[in-house]
């Protein structure tokens, strides 16, 4: 589903985000990936996303080689996708259902279906009722579960969340996981950047720790390892 | 794409004026004040211009020919004049017509003494010009002419005259340069300032996978409706302005209605009104283009 191989990425100044990355995700998997800042997460995870191209080595996912992909491609290639950000990243202007329609609007499903589409979507992550508030007049969790409805309404093979609990409180965040646990479960892999310990500790899931651009530990069932 | 595809592209580009209040506002009134200056000039250019044709238009040459000569030969003479293609029109005078108004105009009652028409070679062509600079031209070949004994020409008027049109030219080109400079000023101006708001939106559509041309349509047709808006009323103030003022000079000023002629409202407006809208709607159209553009690579 995932593959990277020997990948690496330097920028013009500083050492190098990645340096000589192998990994392996298998469909279905729900793996975290741990680290500090600067350890190449955010790298990791643009890469995969196709915002940057490989300095060397090869990055597949569904298949598909990330780095040789046409411009053109890409937003064919990013609908195979749902992303959800620390920061939600909802249109402001918009109310939930068009945050949510938009994602299908893009690949020009007709309005009839997306009628039946959203709502269905937003009772799964628990915002049937508030489909007509705008992102501002919600809370952080209901922000970012409206940012999970759009990520998962055009059903992706693969869901990319970085930091998805960072801006929350506990009890939000543990109803996020609970969600991304069921996307999981119903067959879609997820791969969650996280800085959360209590988290990562108590799903036992398959855990990437990285440093300084390397992958130091890959886990089945893993924990949080400390830096110091 | 899909009609419905296509209705929520248009509507979004409504929507996002309305979303935008202030920067649509602020592009809407930079656009109007650019478009409302380059409006008045032009009528007053336009008028100015008028005021030269109008002139220009009463310049003649009058050709006088040979003592007996036959009417073929004169025919023949008109034949190459309006051949010539700085001529417009070519009006012939017999004697007999020229002697009538000169009796009308000076002599009256008077002119009952006369047997005999005393202006018999009098029979001219009066010629009149399409550009007045090339008068010079046209007097020389008509001076070479056989069978022509004189030419009569106000070179004074003419020159004057084709000096005038040449400043007008210069002048105008002048000023609409530098309207356009301060137009695409102050339009990047106010689009720098909305590319925030923009940025944002533009990285979210592109990283769910919208393709360049549905992220950047709506913002177009944004752009373009600025333009539309931006145009419209710059030209609606300048109608009722041009009306009312005209009215005014025209009751106030007598003697000036004597003097010049101004154009109808309806005659500025043929052209000054699809050229306005072309510019407004092209500046927006190019300007939302090109600021989606610069964000589109993400």
């Amino acid at each position: 589903m995932i593959v990277l191989e020997n990948v690496s990425k330097s920028f013009a100044t500083g050492a190098p985000a990645l340096n000589g990355v192998s990994l392996k995700i298998r469909k279905g998997e729900f793996v975290f990936v741990v680290g500090d800042s600067g350890s190449g997460k955010s790298t990791l995870i643009k890469l995969l996303l196709r915002e940057l191209t490989p300095t060397s080595g090869t990055v597949i996912v569904n298949g598909q080689d990330v780095g040789k992909l046409r411009r053109w491609r890409i937003p064919k290639f990013r609908r195979q996708l749902g992303i959800v950000f620390q920061d939600f990243r909802l249109l402001k202007d918009r109310n939930v259902y068009e945050n949510v329609a938009f994602a299908q609007r893009i690949i020009q499903v007709p309005n009839r279906e997306i009628k039946k589409n959203v709502p269905a979507i937003l009772s799964v992550v628990g915002l049937a009722g508030k489909y007509k508030a705008k992102p501002r007049q919600l809370s952080g969790g209901e922000q970012q579960r409206v940012a999970l409805a759009r990520a998962l309404i055009n059903e992706p093979s693969i869901l990319l969340a970085d930091e998805p609990t960072g801006n929350l409180d506990p009890k939000n965040t543990w109803e996020i996981m609970k969600l991304l646990e069921e996307i999981n479960k119903n067959g879609t892999t997820v791969l969650m950047v996280t800085h959360n310990r209590d988290i990562v500790n108590t799903m036992k899931k398959r855990v990437i720790t990285m440093k300084k651009g390397v992958i130091v530990s890959d886990e089945e069932e893993g924990e949080y390892i400390d830096e110091n | 794409m899909r009609i419905s595809t296509l209705f929520y592209t248009i509507k979004q580009g409504f929507a996002n004026i309305f979303r935008n209040k202030w920067f649509s506002l602020a592009s809407v009134a930079t656009i109007a004040a650019c478009l409302f200056l380059f409006g008045l000039f032009y009528a007053i250019l336009t008028n100015f211009q008028n005021v030269v044709k109008t002139a220009e238009e009463g310049v003649s040459v009058t050709v006088f020919f040979d003592e007996g000569i036959s009417d073929e030969k004169i025919q023949e003479i008109g034949e190459a004049i309006k051949k010539r293609t700085e001529v417009r029109e070519v009006k012939f005078n017999s004697a007999e017509e020229v002697w009538d108004s000169f009796k009308e105009e000076y002599l009256g009652e008077y002119a009952d003494g006369f047997t005999e028409n005393p202006l018999a070679d009098s029979a001219n062509f009066e010629i009149y010009l399409n550009d007045v600079s090339r008068q010079s031209a046209l007097v020389t070949y008509l001076e070479m002419m056989d069978g022509v004994r004189q030419v009569n020409k106000s070179e004074v008027t003419a020159n004057t005259l084709s000096g005038i049109n040449v400043i007008i030219g210069y002048v105008s080109i002048g000023i609409i340069c530098i309207l356009l400079a301060v137009s695409v000023f102050l339009i990047s101006n106010t689009v720098m300032i909305g590319i925030s708001v923009r940025k944002e939106e533009i990285n979210i559509m592109k990283y769910i996978g919208a393709t360049d041309f549905f992220v950047r349509s709506p913002f177009v047709i944004e752009g373009m409706l600025i333009g539309l808006i931006g145009s419209v009323l710059p030209l609606v103030c300048i109608y009722y302005i041009y009306v009312n003022v005209i009215q005014y000079i025209s009751e106030r000023f007598t003697i000036l209605s004597g003097l010049m002629n101004f154009l109808p409202v309806e005659v500025i407006f043929k052209d000054l009104a699809p050229i306005s809208i072309g510019i407004g709607v092209g500046i927006g159209f190019i300007g939302s283009f090109a600021t989606v553009r610069r964000h589109l690579k993400v």
